[in-house]
């Protein structure tokens, strides 16, 4: 894997993930307890003996910046190659009205350029998963495709925003391939991870650029669908598609099965930044049933079908269900915490009663007391 | 390379034989604690949080697993240009061949050049198998303040337990009179942490000394501290009032884990003002299953429970089978406790699997003393193991 590189592409709408993304990108937003979405598509890449990662951004990418750092985590602070973090078009004084990813590619065509790798495989981070790239490239070389997909057959596709859907011959070659669409009669769901010729990503984005199209997906890979040939790569491992709040929701209680989260955290090591905590602390009185949890909880309460992360505390008397609570937020005394996301530093005071419903959960804002 | 007002000398070559199987296999600084750390975490840290960004670790027995945890500092933000944490193993010197570190103090006198490198003008000098938060610098502005040549941190103990420590006897002043190794009948409650400032010009002159006496046992309490006494130093002890704990036996090292279960612990691992940093292995989260109990414990990230878990320390990457109950134990990373099998009182070491329906611990005797079960062991299915058993 020495010749490919790899670019995660986290210039994308994200004002579908609301009041999670009104202070940070959707690449870091928390996930799993201990994890920001970011940590999938970079921690798989690297599994897959990937050294050359450059990450497109384009706002909100304070706290994104601050969880990668150097990339050390991940072994990608190298003397060559290694993590690269690629800025929005606007710091290269082109303050125009944004017109799409494709100009995120675009300024950053030098780094492209001048990378050494042959091959590139582009990723996002809003669909969670652990794969391994290495028979993804394999199966590209063999099956002599310009650019190969990988997608999941869904038994139901839920929520339609941002998805691609798709068709494929016998062949497995793409014959469909839609963005936003109606989701009848379709049972595919793209990753939207793709593998191609680094000469083709080239050729791809200064055609695009030329003609005035700016979608990577849409322009690039889909306005491209009868010219190249594009093959679909079917993974078949557990699969979150992080595009509402209900999905979002819906998977991180998901992860509560053991097959699911075994499959998702274990498969191969996700990296993170982690943060020196202390293990949880469960006192004489708390009660816990169903639950995931970082480390440096103080849970006094009763916790059940619940994710808590890092240095969460839940004091007597309290009960957490269905919930989600992001790092260093206190559910008070007493407080009833039912179908409720909480982001992080919330405060609840004692005695207060929260909820939602199980297809709209309630998201209670980063420092918000109540 | 420029100079350092203080430097720190940690010795880390401790056997610890009375914690008998526990370090078969680890020198006592890297025994874990607390479900997350390794007992060299606390003055690493506290190093770090002190400000005191030079530290040498003195390794002699067993070093593997030390040397390759401490690695190149980065998990205490000792990866320094100039300074950080090196290793310091017996090495063979052209003029003094090979020598093992036959003491504390000539452990120091074998790193003289190392010391020299950096030019400090205090060598603070720790030993890397207590349990407490400190803030050298506290002691070092003491150090300087007295106007001392050494400084010796103390704190008092139990009348009852004098005679199982080094013990000051001081004036009015806290300026150190006598220095008593464990003493039958003492005057003074104040006993040595281990812990020493000394002025450097001062500590290479003795250290140089010691050396030229082939009876000295090279050794700080033995020989240094009452040589400098008797050419009438200052030497001043320095109180200390927090939690401090030394965890030499296994009993110790039980209670301080219970200790760690109080609400309010006086150890207070959750205090982001002073963290004690560790090396963090990626791990997914602790997981509890719809049938897992997990009452008054601790359970770091990897673990999976699906028993019952009460009144115990689990470090990361343990499973709990189901229907298996863990009571007042203390389970190190990477254990397998078997569907129904039953621990009580005990520490069960790294990497071992106990099987199905196994009794470990298991004895109707009121003072149950602690089992311990050794590194790596494999306990086939249906085992009984009686209270207070080490298994190899």
């Amino acid at each position: 894997m020495k010749n490919v590189m790899g670019i995660i592409n986290n210039a994308q709408k994200e004002d579908f993930m609301r009041e999670l993304t009104e202070i940070r990108s959707l690449a870091s937003i928390p996930f799993g307890c201990r994890y920001r979405l970011i940590d999938f598509p970079l921690s798989n890449l690297v599994n897959s003996g990937v050294t050359n990662v450059g990450i497109l951004l384009e706002n909100k990418y304070r706290s994104l910046m601050d969880h990668i750092g150097p990339g050390k985590v991940w072994d990608l602070d190298r003397k060559r190659d290694g993590l690269f973090i690629l800025p929005p078009a606007q710091v290269y004084g082109d303050n125009r009205f944004y017109k799409g990813d494709i100009e995120n590619f675009y300024s950053n065509i030098d780094y492209i350029h001048r990378s050494s790798q042959d091959y590139v495989i582009i990723s996002t981070p809003y669909m969670v998963c652990n794969l391994d790239y290495r028979e993804i490239v394999k199966a590209h070389k063999e099956s002599g495709a310009d650019i190969t997909l990988v997608y999941k057959q869904m038994p139901t596709l839920e929520d339609k925003s941002t998805c691609s859907i798709l068709k494929t011959d016998k062949n497995n070659r793409v014959t469909e391939l839609k963005v936003n669409s109606d989701l009848k009669n379709y049972d595919k769901v793209s990753l939207n991870k793709f593998v191609m010729k680094k000469e083709l990503l080239l050729e791809i984005i200064d055609e695009c650029v030329s003609m005035g199209r700016w979608d990577f997906i849409k322009d690039g890979i889909i306005g491209n669908l009868d010219r190249l040939n594009i093959h679909g790569y079917p993974f078949s491992g557990a699969l979150g598609i992080i595009n509402s709040i209900k999905s979002y929701y819906k998977f991180n209680l998901k992860l509560l099965n053991p097959e699911i989260w075994k499959d998702i955290f274990m498969t191969k090591t996700i990296y993170t930044k982690s943060k020196d905590e202390p293990p949880t602390q469960f006192t004489a009185v708390s009660k816990v049933k169903n639950v995931l949890a970082a480390n440096g909880c103080i849970v006094k309460g009763h916790v059940e079908n619940s994710l808590l992360f890092r240095g969460v505390k839940i004091e007597k008397g309290a009960v957490v269900k269905n919930s989600i609570l992001m790092q260093k937020s206190t559910v008070g005394q007493n407080s009833r915490l039912n179908n409720v996301i909480l982001d992080k530093n919330v405060v609840i005071t004692p005695e207060k009663v929260l909820r939602g419903e199980e297809n709209f959960p309630t998201i209670i804002k980063k420092n918000v007391v109540i | 390379m420029p100079g350092k007002e203080i430097i720190a000398m940690l010795l880390a070559g401790g056997k610890g034989t009375r914690l008998g199987v526990m370090t078969d296999k680890l020198a006592k600084p890297a025994i874990p604690f607390g479900g997350e750390f390794r007992l060299i975490d606390f003055p690493l840290s506290n190093c770090a949080n002190s400000g005191i960004d030079t530290v040498g670790v003195m390794t002699q027995y067993e070093p593997l697993v030390l040397n390759s945890y401490i690695g190149n500092g980065s998990s205490w933000d000792l990866d320094r240009q100039n300074g950080g944490v090196i290793v310091l193993p017996p090495y063979l010197d052209r003029k003094r061949g090979a020598n093992w570190y036959s003491g504390t103090a000539n452990a120091i006198y074998q790193n003289i050049d190392y010391i020299e490198t950096y030019d400090p003008e205090f060598v603070l000098v720790l030993s890397g198998d207590h349990i407490y938060k400190m803030d050298y610098s506290l002691m070092l502005k003491y150090h300087k303040e007295k106007n001392a040549d050494v400084s010796i941190a103390v704190m008092e103990v139990p009348w009852e337990d004098t005679n199982r420590f080094g013990i000051m006897n001081t004036d009015k002043d806290d300026r150190i009179k006598e220095f008593l190794e464990k003493p039958e009948d003492a005057e003074s409650n104040l006993a040595s942490m281990g812990i020493y400032i000394f002025s450097w010009k001062y500590l290479k002159e003795y250290l140089v000394e010691d050396t030229r006496n082939p009876d000295s046992s090279g050794d700080f309490g033995k020989n240094i501290i009452p040589m400098m006494l008797e050419d009438k130093l200052s030497i001043y002890a320095y109180r200390f009032n927090g939690y401090w704990k030394d965890v030499g036996t296994i009993e110790s090292y039980w209670s301080a884990h219970m200790d760690l279960l109080e609400e309010n612990s006086e150890l207070d691992l959750y205090d982001r003002d002073w963290i004690i940093s560790s090396v963090n292995p990626h791990l997914p989260p602790i997981y509890i299953s719809p049938d897992g109990d997990v009452i008054h414990s601790l359970v770091n990230k990897g673990s999976q429970i699906y028993g019952k878990v009460e009144d115990s320390v689990i470090f990361f990457d343990t499973i709990i089978e189901k229907d298996a109950i863990v009571k007042e134990s203390i389970i190190l990373p990477n254990v397998t406790i078997g569907k129904g099998s039953y621990i009580n009182k005990a520490v069960i070491c790294q990497d071992v699997t106990i099987g199905p329906n196994c009794k470990i611990s298991y004895g109707t005797d009121e003072h149950n003393k602690i089992t311990v079960i050794g590194e790596g062991k494999e306990i086939p299915e249906g085992t009984t193991i009686d209270t207070g058993f080490e298994l190899e």
